[in-house]
């Protein structure tokens, strides 16, 4: 059987799954899987491109997820010029001495001639500095989230379109991974899985706390939508569209929801196949070879004149990039920021496992991956207390065994998505569609 | 100014915190280190481990309590903690025989241990959560209080109190007892030299007729008991609950690296630095600034550094600082 019988075969497997769930449950929730499906084929593109090119162990995904969320939110939401002008100059420029204090302190560190002289003075700067900062900061901050704290007490974004949000998400997600990489990516392997891991938790952190950038855990909601995308009341009320669908024997409050899926689906197959053509030609491009010799002999590629921390950097920011792009087309699906929904589970470990399955260093097999694992993500939780009243069948039905049974069927997804994952690891450790 | 009072609020509301926290991470970091050591690779389940543990010690309390036994003014818990020790031995030695050791024959890469490691902490943080649910347990017992602020402020006059909770208490003793006991363990024991024989030179060990199997057995039974201990205490101090559980990983990792990993004697060091520059940074100091400072320049905000909810960002800035500046932590640990 050649390989593209075989990769045929598994994308007709996906698509058969999708349709079989369409089919027997519900269209919505068939083209829901497909849509979350394609965001998180774009997640573990990203993934690939760190592990499966270069080797960077990166289990911070759900922090740049999170940032691109961030960054719907920044450049799409309509402004709040109140809040802005209470205190938003004042943050800004808060947070500019903040930043200044940090290169002050960097330069002393590089500048002076190491000694007890220079760490006082580089402590002196950084404490003194951070009591500067809170002290502009704070005040400002205090305005901010003064101004109709009920329904704003934020500055709002700038009301750009959304769909200019997604690359702007993806440039902000590179920022935050060139400050990390910057810091870590010299360090040995497993560092940077550890720095990783605590950036992502810290990023979450400042998304839950600060209430002045995007509202916190009170959530924003009503992001804008895409332009080719309506809202589902207005197609209802168009007596075009009710009339259309009408025809084909429809429902209209199904029909509009079903459309504004079908238009998310389209925008976001684009996305994925321009990233997909993007990614593969890099794979075949002498960067591309030269980033997987890199990855198999580092010294070798050092001896060779390569500058591997360089292209570590570079190849840490690209994939990061396209996790925040991934994650602000998320967020512009759900139409909200909800801070607190970010868990390490599903936002990180879950990627992996998708890259891991679908073969890592393969691209292809990263897209596979991606709609496979979240197919199964979603049905399993569903399966899982299926399964458990069919097992529990026989016994009373107040028992309280089968009661707690039946009532933790849901974290079942965990133990099966570690189990596919250990077994994927060892049996087929090169995925689904293996690397060439 | 009054230093008494001030030293009193301090000690209440910092220090005997941050030993209790500090002591329970360093328990925690110690089973990272030595799995580092050891097994040379960073055990991402670490955290779910503990929590399984801890479910275990959890359930034992509670068959216990229906039964009606309970250690009188001691939490039910130390009874149970051995049954919970037992418990994880058994998960992790079953773990490594089924998942670890088929890659340590191929001598795999450190990383592709890590990510095992992640397959087996998702699958234990869904059966944790399988069999005892997502939500907070409270399964403390017993005295809540050695002292409490009431007492001590009547013992002493003073007007700040000085509470000390059994389970800060407890935590504190167990600490140190079981730290002397693996101490002497390793350096005055047959497996315990040869444990560390093992972490020092791999092959010179293997040279020297050591069983590599054995050494790992050993090593994984003493992170079993370790961390079963630090997330009863921990649950004990706060409260029992799987996501908090998982989030201890960094801290934990943070204390171990700080301290320089490999290096038990770090493990321990690290832990107290983490747990008290996390107080000291999230701690509102104006009640202890009140009593130093003359009355017209008393503060007038709660002069808190960070807000609490930052506590990991303490540990990750430490964390970073020392690795750029000792990469092989306070105490020489693996660099490698």
């Amino acid at each position: 059987m050649s390989d593209t019988v075989k990769n045929t075969g598994l994308f007709a497997l996906v698509a058969v799954l999708i349709i079989w769930t369409g089919y027997a449950e519900s269209w919505n929730l068939a083209l829901q899987i497909l849509n979350m499906g394609l965001i998180s084929a774009i997640m573990a593109l990203g993934v690939n491109l760190q592990w499966g090119f270069a080797g960077l162990f990166n289990v911070g995904v759900m922090g740049f997820v999170a940032v691109g969320g961030l960054a719907a939110v920044l450049f799409s939401m309509p402004p709040v010029p109140e809040a802005f002008w209470a205190g938003g100059p004042r943050a800004l420029g808060s947070l500019v001495v903040g930043a200044g204090v940090i290169v002050a302190a960097v330069m002393v560190m590089k500048k002076m001639a190491a000694g007890r002289k220079r760490n006082l003075l580089v402590v002196a700067v950084l404490v003194g500095g951070f009591f500067l900062f809170r002290a502009l900061f704070d005040p400002a901050v205090d305005a901010i989230e003064a101004v109709n704290s009920a329904s704003t007490g934020y500055m709002g974004g700038l009301g750009l379109p959304v769909i200019l949000a997604w690359p702007l998400g993806g440039v902000l997600a590179a920022g935050v991974a060139w400050v990390i990489g910057k810091t870590a990516l010299g360090l040995r392997s497993d560092y940077l899985a550890i720095a990783t891991l605590g950036i992502a938790e810290i990023i979450i952190a400042v998304m839950k706390n600060e209430d002045w950038l995007a509202r916190g855990v009170k959530n924003v909601t009503g992001i804008p939508r895409p332009f080719i995308t309506p809202r589902e009341i207005d197609l209802q009320k168009d007596p075009g569209f009710v009339e259309t669908v009408t025809n084909l024997g429809l429902d209209p409050v199904t029909a509009s929801s079903l459309y504004v899926k079908l238009s998310y689906t389209l925008l976001f197959s684009v996305v994925l196949i321009i990233l997909f053509i993007l990614a593969q030609r890099a794979l075949k491009s002498p960067w591309g070879r030269m980033m997987r010799a890199i990855r198999d002999n580092e010294v070798a590629a050092m001896a060779m004149g390569k500058n591997v921390t360089k292209r570590h950097l570079q190849i840490f920011v690209l994939g990061s990039a396209i996790c925040g792009l991934a994650g602000a087309m998320m967020t512009t699906l759900d139409g909200q920021l909800t801070p607190g929904t970010y868990q390490p589970l599903r936002f990180t470990f879950l990627i992996w496992v998708m890259v891991i399955v679908g073969g890592s260093g393969s691209n292809l097999g990263a897209i596979l991956g991606g709609f496979l694992i979240y197919f199964f993500w979603i049905r399993v939780e569903q399966w899982g207390p299926d399964l458990m009243y069919f097992i529990t069948s026989g016994m009373a039905d107040d028992s309280p065994l089968k009661m707690h049974l039946i009532d933790s069927a849901a974290h079942m997804r965990l133990l099966t998505m570690g189990l596919i994952l250990l077994l994927v690891l060892r049996f087929s450790p090169r995925g689904l569609i293996p690397e060439k | 100014m009054d230093f008494l009072n001030a030293l009193v609020a301090l000690s209440n509301y910092v220090l005997i915190p941050a030993i209790a926290y500090g002591s329970q991470l360093a328990l925690g970091a110690l089973g990272v280190t030595l799995i580092y050591g050891i097994l040379r690779f960073s055990n991402f389940a670490h955290g779910d481990t503990m929590a399984f543990g801890t479910m275990v010690t959890i359930l034992f309390t509670w068959w216990f309590q229906s039964m009606g036994i309970n250690l009188g003014p001691l939490p039910t818990a130390l009874l149970a903690l051995p049954f919970g020790i037992l418990g994880t031995m058994i998960l992790v030695l079953v773990t490594d025989r089924m998942v670890y050791r088929f890659y340590r024959k191929q001598k795999a890469a450190p990383v592709i241990f890590v990510m095992v490691s992640l397959g087996v902490m998702f699958i234990l943080n869904g059966l944790v959560r399988f069999i005892i649910g997502p939500g907070d347990q409270r399964f403390a017992d017993g005295e809540r209080f050695i002292m409490t602020a009431r007492e001590f402020k009547h013992m002493t006059g003073l007007k700040e109190g000085l509470a000390l909770k059994t389970t800060q208490g407890i935590t504190v003793v167990t600490a140190v007892l079981v730290v002397i006991a693996l101490f002497w363990f390793l350096n005055r024991t047959r497996t315990g030299k040869s444990m560390r024989a093992f972490s020092d030179n791999e092959d010179l060990a293997l040279l020297s007729g050591i069983n590599p199997e054995r050494v790992v057995v050993y090593t994984w039974m003493i992170v079993a008991a370790l961390i079963t201990i630090a997330g009863v205490l921990y649950g004990l101090d706060k409260s029992f609950k799987p996501f908090t559980y998982f989030q201890l990983l960094l801290p934990i990792f943070a204390s171990a690296i700080v301290g320089g990993l490999g290096n038990p004697v770090g493990a321990i060091a690290g832990g107290f630095v983490i747990a008290f520059s996390e107080m000291t940074i999230t701690y509102a100091w104006k009640k202890v600034l009140v009593y130093l400072m003359p009355e017209n320049l008393e503060p007038s905000g709660l002069v808190q550094l960070l807000s609490t909810d930052y506590k990991f960002a303490v540990s990750f800035v430490i964390l970073i600082i020392v690795l750029l500046f000792r990469p092989t932590g306070l105490f020489k640990g693996k660099s490698v």
